[in-house]
């Protein structure tokens, strides 16, 4: 988007650059609009692309976003990091690389997984640009149009367009608490093979899920291992999360109980390094992996050598464990921020998951109530949160909503949660008044007692 | 002529605004203006000093850019400025004032009732909700006073409907309208100048014809331009159009939307500042009517600085 120009040189004269050429006609579009592959009529919801364009505004408190917060990493380490690599291997680290990624790469991969238990062969690893290019290369490497594809209900958003842009019918499984439900699972790969179908894949976070902050139990991860081995399905793992628990014991990943036959293990260093480096990875046994890096020449090429250099000496230093220690440190003060807040300023008709780490936790409100709206409503008052239709491929969600504690500091995340309360608060004594049930209570701000507990998170189904 | 392109803005139609603008910029550019595009915010009088513009031309759609505030501000700062005054902004962007001019011009609109939350929330409003529902019937549309876009706006097909249509329109505005379902082809005239240009016939694909996505998204919806119609009702959809632009008072540029059913045309809303992206309704007129989206936006810079009573040519 082009901004006003002060100097005349900035602003647009009659020779236009190639970029500023004039549009073309809505007939010319038309025409355009002819050509496109059938897989771009992915199109989410405009409306909530429009709205979510405003949480941009800097006067906005948004808990919408899911960004880790990188201030804390010390601009100094990055200095003398980046300065080592300019002055011992810069034509190296300017250079293209392998399209699995540096054997060096995989060894800080080894490390973070070796963290939670898991020790990959290294063949079996592809350093990736981001976790969302694995997702997209598992997509690209299974998902032929029409094929099904099993996630969760609600699933991470991010996920949705790539498989939607696959053709893939994506076929989503309630949660609750305990994360998946595997019996639920199972009745659903039940229905599919009695009319002869058979999943591609089953995508889940079975860590802090996104955006439900839910955790699939020990119990059901050993459930749906099982599940794969009978059945002979994949599982892909996607665990950004995993690391950043801030109670409770951990679990052990899906990848662990497994060893890696049919569960596919997809990680990343953007919750707990930066989002901006672009470095993800996925773990895969050989024959996938085959396909796997065809597909990702075809992509990319390689990852980005500078990337991959400097996680290698970041690495070197030895205080990765450190960093991630101090990012739990921060971001449980948010998460119990959040959860104090919901509790004394949500109306008791709201519930709310209460994660044990991770980045989000997901707010289910009457189902009167639709969260898009209320985004616009919320927006006049300047907060914002991601409304749960975007977790859903079939309009489902509509109550719920996504809150972020990772990208916000306590008081915003508090003065966020009040404002937020304050909109749901006032829509539920306006249909109190519509429908004539009358004068719902609106809690009482000051209250924090009678506020509302958390209340345990369970889904309809 | 140096014209600033105001858009962007802080309403929720921000996005369609700015693609507005940028395709305006482009047109008034090829044309040897010097464009300067001002993405709206709170600097926008300091900017306009600052830039002195001889014109301005407003592409912001929905709150703030549409409903005269923008406008008030130019007229204090004495730039001239594209589209409709002040009053007539007023009166397009409420739709609920917009059909109480309407009637009172004996141009058909559909049955309406309109509310504040406060006559829920205070005068019981929801115990006239049967006779309400009795009087326009069902299907009814239930829809935000302000806001343009389809944003807010739902159906309700049946009583039960009704409270969740309400307080969906009630996130965007504090008065909300429900107003009869007219069955009927859906139009849209665009006028420049106070004549109306081709009518162009909207033809959703999906079931839900208040999609708003379907607005926006080229392929989701069939355009006819001219639109297909018999003589007689062309010319009453045309005079619909007309009789509206002068009963609130436009000028420039606007796009009246109606509905097309056996008794003839109702009016349904009037846009002030229509959507000037590539896929919108307006240039698709104006192209059927022989005249380049450029030469549409130069005449609207025109028509800005006649009223002005200045003369903005190159």
């Amino acid at each position: 988007v082009r901004e006003l120009g002060d100097s005349p040189s900035e602003r647009p004269g009659p020779d236009l650059p190639a970029h500023r050429r004039p549009h073309t006609s809505a007939r010319d579009l038309e025409r355009y609009a002819d050509l496109f592959a059938a897989r771009t009529r992915v199109m989410r919801s405009s409306a909530m692309r429009d709205l979510m364009a405003v949480t941009a505004r800097p006067e906005v408190i948004s808990l919408a976003g899911g960004l880790p917060d990188t201030s804390t990493f010390p601009p100094s380490s990055f200095a003398a990091q980046m300065t080592r690599i300019a002055q011992e291997s810069s034509a190296q680290a300017l250079q293209y690389g392998p399209t699995e990624g540096f054997a060096r790469t995989k060894e800080c991969i080894a490390e973070v997984m070796a963290a939670e238990g898991m020790r990959p062969d290294p063949d079996d690893v592809i350093v990736t640009t981001g976790g969302q290019q694995a997702i997209d290369l598992v997509a690209k490497t299974f998902v032929d149009p029409g094929d099904a594809v099993i996630c969760e209900a609600p699933t991470y958003p991010g996920a949705v367009p790539v498989f939607t842009s696959y053709q893939a019918e994506t076929i989503q499984i309630a949660i609750d608490d305990d994360g998946m439900r595997v019996d639920e699972l199972e009745a659903t790969l039940d229905r599919l093979a009695a009319a002869g179908r058979r999943p591609k894949f089953i995508y889940t976070v079975p860590s802090f899920q996104n955006p439900a902050g839910v955790t699939l139990s020990a119990e059901r991860r050993r459930r749906l291992v099982a599940i794969a081995r009978e059945r002979e399905l994949l599982v892909v793992e996607d665990n950004p999360y995993g690391l950043l628990r801030y109670e409770g014991e951990p679990l052990d990943p899906l990848y662990k109980l497994d060893g890696g036959d049919y569960v596919l293990y997809l990680g990343t260093l953007s919750k707990i390094l930066s989002p901006g480096i672009r470095l993800g990875w996925l773990v895969a046994p050989p024959p996938v992996m085959e396909k796997v890096v065809l597909g990702k020449q075809a992509t990319d090429l390689c990852t980005s050598t500078l990337t991959q250099y400097f996680v290698a000496e970041y690495f070197a230093e030895g205080r990765w464990r450190e960093y991630v220690a101090s990012l739990i440190e921060i971001y449980r003060s948010r998460r119990d921020a959040m959860l104090d807040a919901l509790a004394r300023h949500l109306p008791p008709q709201a519930r709310w998951s209460r994660p044990e780490g991770g980045l989000f936790l997901w707010a289910t409100l009457p189902d009167y109530l639709d969260t898009t709206d209320l985004l616009a409503r919320a927006l006049r008052d300047n907060v914002a949160f991601v409304p749960g239709a975007a977790a859903y491929v079939d309009g489902a969600g509509s109550s719920s909503m996504r809150l972020n504690f990772s990208g916000s500091n306590e008081d915003e995340i508090v003065e966020g949660i009040r404002r937020i309360g304050e909109v749901i608060t006032e829509q539920v004594a306006l249909y109190g008044s519509i429908t004539g049930e009358h004068r719902i209570a609106a809690a009482d701000p000051g209250d924090a007692a009678e506020g509302g507990d958390v209340v345990p998170f369970r889904r309809a189904t | 002529v140096r014209v600033a392109v105001l858009k962007g803005g802080r309403s929720l139609e921000r996005q369609v605004s700015l693609r507005s603008g940028a395709r305006v910029e482009d047109a008034l550019a090829e044309l040897g203006h010097e464009v300067v595009p001002v993405d709206v915010g709170a600097d926008l009088v300091r900017r306009l000093k600052q830039v002195r513009p001889d014109v301005a031309f407003v592409a912001l759609h929905g709150s703030g850019g549409e409903d005269g505030t923008a406008q008030e501000l130019l007229e204090i700062l004495g730039i001239p400025y594209t589209g409709p005054g002040v009053a007539a902004c007023a009166r397009a962007a409420d739709k609920v004032v917009a059909k109480h001019e309407l009637r009172a011009a004996g141009i058909p609109t559909p049955d309406w009732v309109a509310f504040n939350a406060t006559a829920f929330r205070e005068l019981g409003a929801a115990d006239a909700l049967e006779e309400i529902e009795a009087q326009l019937g069902f299907p009814l549309v239930v829809k935000p006073a302000r806001g343009g876009s389809a944003l807010g706006v739902r159906f309700a097909a049946r009583r039960d409907d009704v409270p969740e249509a309400l307080l969906a329109a009630f996130s965007y505005d504090d008065r909300v309208m429900l107003e009869r379902h007219v069955p009927g082809r859906e139009l849209t005239v665009g006028l420049l100048d106070g004549e109306a240009l081709p009518i162009v016939e909207v033809l959703p694909k999906e079931e839900d014809r208040f999609n708003y996505e379907a607005r926006y998204e080229i392929g989701r919806t069939d355009y006819v331009c001219p639109a297909n119609l018999a003589d007689a009702d062309a010319d009453a959809v045309g005079e619909a159009a007309v009789a509206t632009w002068r009963a609130l008072g436009c000028e420039g540029f606007a796009r009246v939307d109606l509905l097309l059913g056996p008794p003839g045309p109702e009016v349904i809303e009037v846009n002030a500042v229509p959507g000037l992206t590539d896929t919108s309704l307006f240039p698709m007129a104006t192209e059927a009517a022989g005249l380049r989206f450029e030469d549409a936006c130069g005449r609207i810079v025109e028509l800005a600085g006649r009223r002005a009573g200045a003369a903005i040519t190159r």
